[in-house]
């Protein structure tokens, strides 16, 4: 492989606040061939699992590229985004009911569970309360090509959930 | 040409009303219990005085109206699901006797399609239904003038449903307080369950579906959700993010779809009042959007005589 196939790559990690888990996240890169250009730990901020988000730039070819981020996910560190075009639709729904009794943050973590979405950011309206009806609207992001599914993921959700979903109106079609 | 009406509602009073101007004759009207005939055509002002005073568009019955002398007969009975009586019965009636059938009623081309597609192939007479989907708007010819070519149409179908979105968009307001203003307004029914949960614009769609694919759709193939009860909250997180909630009926890849859409504000499909749109996706054209009042006597009756005029001239 020549030097022309290394590109640039972005890899959004998620770690426990522990010590020796950047790290850990960091040798998986370095033994299989990547060139670390930036590392971005986000502190203080918190992931809606309640990690520490942290941003990897680095240079790699292709196959290493797919190494490492195999490695990363083997050695158990969490890639919530790896790649520089991964999560590039973004679509958005609003989800109706009982949001907060249903448990909004089990709500949020099972989207970002059935892999292909992120959940971008959340806006809650709750003017009865956290006991009575609520609406949120979710901006989702999704792979490329991938907005189909992110949607059957988000009506089976609101489905066994019991809640009211309403959809975008996919004009291309679903 | 000679008509026959039966149903004597918003819809069926205004064909009666309007027909002379297009030149055609009623020679009939009914409405559930009672019938007028008069071969050599009704008086307009007539039949409603007598609708209006005795409660009755004449002394005759029905049946008599089924069995007039008429070129084509309008159907415009109340819409009923299932086995969508009598309407049904009515259209059979007519392609029996090789008469044409206009129809405002959704219920037989949404729920019994092939079957009155079979009895027309049978028949000599033309069954033509513009005034079922959009009412005064000109959809279903359009898509007969495309010959083919759309691939997909989606829209908002109910008057009803839109205004009050509209309206608790606008002013911020609750569902039951918008419902209830509706009602006043005459722009929803008391019993307003057709309209905010979702049927009858999933009926429209059924029968567009059945047009777009020349299949047997009915509502049961049909995924249909509401917008009864949905709190105002929902509209203000659509209107910080540059979007709207509307009921939207969307015809494509097969699959028959009704339920409350996040649109852009601005966009095409979020018009406001008891306006109908619809869009249409075609092979080589791009998209079309047509929209007008989707419902009310005088539009939907333009609809029907529109028909009247698309029919072959002798049967």
């Amino acid at each position: 492989m020549s030097e022309a196939d290394v590109r640039s790559y972005t890899v959004r990690l998620e770690l426990v606040d522990e010590p020796g888990e950047l790290l850990r996240a960091l040798e998986p890169i370095a033994d299989n061939g990547g060139n670390l250009l930036s590392i971005f730990h986000e502190r203080g901020n918190l992931t809606p699992r309640g990690h520490i988000p942290v941003e990897v730039d680095l240079e790699a070819t292709e196959t290493q590229f797919e190494t490492i981020v195999d490695a990363l996910r083997e050695a158990g560190v969490n890639v919530i985004q790896a790649g520089a075009e991964r999560y590039s639709e973004e679509l958005t729904v609003v989800l109706v009911g009982h949001l907060v009794e249903t448990d909004l943050s089990d709500t949020l973590r099972q989207f970002t569970e059935c892999g292909g979405v992120s959940v971008g950011d959340v806006s809650l309206s709750a003017p009865k309360g956290t006991e009575g009806e609520s609406s949120a609207r979710l901006r989702l992001k999704a792979i490329e090509g991938q907005t189909a599914d992110a949607l059957q993921t988000a009506r089976k959700i609101a489905d066994e959930k019991q809640l009211r979903l309403v959809e975008p109106l996919m004009e291309g079609g679903l | 040409m000679k008509l026959a009406v039966m149903g004597a509602g918003a819809v069926g009073t205004s064909v009666l009303e309007l027909a002379g101007e297009y030149g055609h004759d009623v020679v009939g009207v009914a409405d559930s219990t009672s019938g007028v005939v008069d071969e050599s055509g009704l008086n307009p002002d007539d039949v409603t005085s007598r609708k209006r005073k005795r409660g009755i568009v004449g002394d005759a019955t029905p049946e008599d109206v089924l069995g007039a002398d008429y070129d084509a007969l309008v159907e415009a009975t109340p819409t009923t699901l299932d086995d969508a009586e009598p309407g049904f019965s009515h259209v059979e009636r007519a392609l029996g006797r090789d008469r044409h059938v206009v129809l405002a009623n959704k219920g037989p081309v949404a729920e019994r399609y092939d079957e009155v597609r079979a009895l027309e192939a049978d028949s000599a007479g033309t069954v033509l239904f513009e005034a079922a989907v959009g009412g005064a708007i000109p959809i279903l010819s359009t898509i007969d003038d495309l010959n083919g070519q759309v691939t997909a149409a989606r829209g908002v179908l109910n008057g009803t449903a839109n205004f009050i979105l509209s309206r608790m968009a606008a002013e911020g307001i609750g569902y039951e307080h918008v419902l209830a203003e509706a009602q006043d307004l005459g722009v929803a029914e008391a019993d307003p369950t057709f309209d905010v949960e979702g049927t009858d614009a999933a009926l429209k769609c059924v029968i567009l579906a059945n047009v777009l694919y020349e299949d047997s759709y009915t509502l049961s193939d049909a995924e249909v959700e509401g917008i009864a009860d949905l709190p105002g909250s929902a509209l203000e997180l659509a209107a910080e993010d540059g979007r709207t909630i509307r009921l939207v009926g969307e015809v494509a890849d097969g699959d028959v779809r009704v339920g409350p859409r996040l649109v852009p504000e601005n966009g095409t499909l979020a018009v406001s009042g008891t306006l109908n749109i619809v869009q249409l996706e075609t092979s080589h054209a791009g998209r079309l959007n047509i929209s007008g009042r989707g419902a009310g006597g005088p539009e939907t009756a333009s609809a029907v005589l529109a028909d009247i005029g698309r029919l072959p001239e002798s049967t």
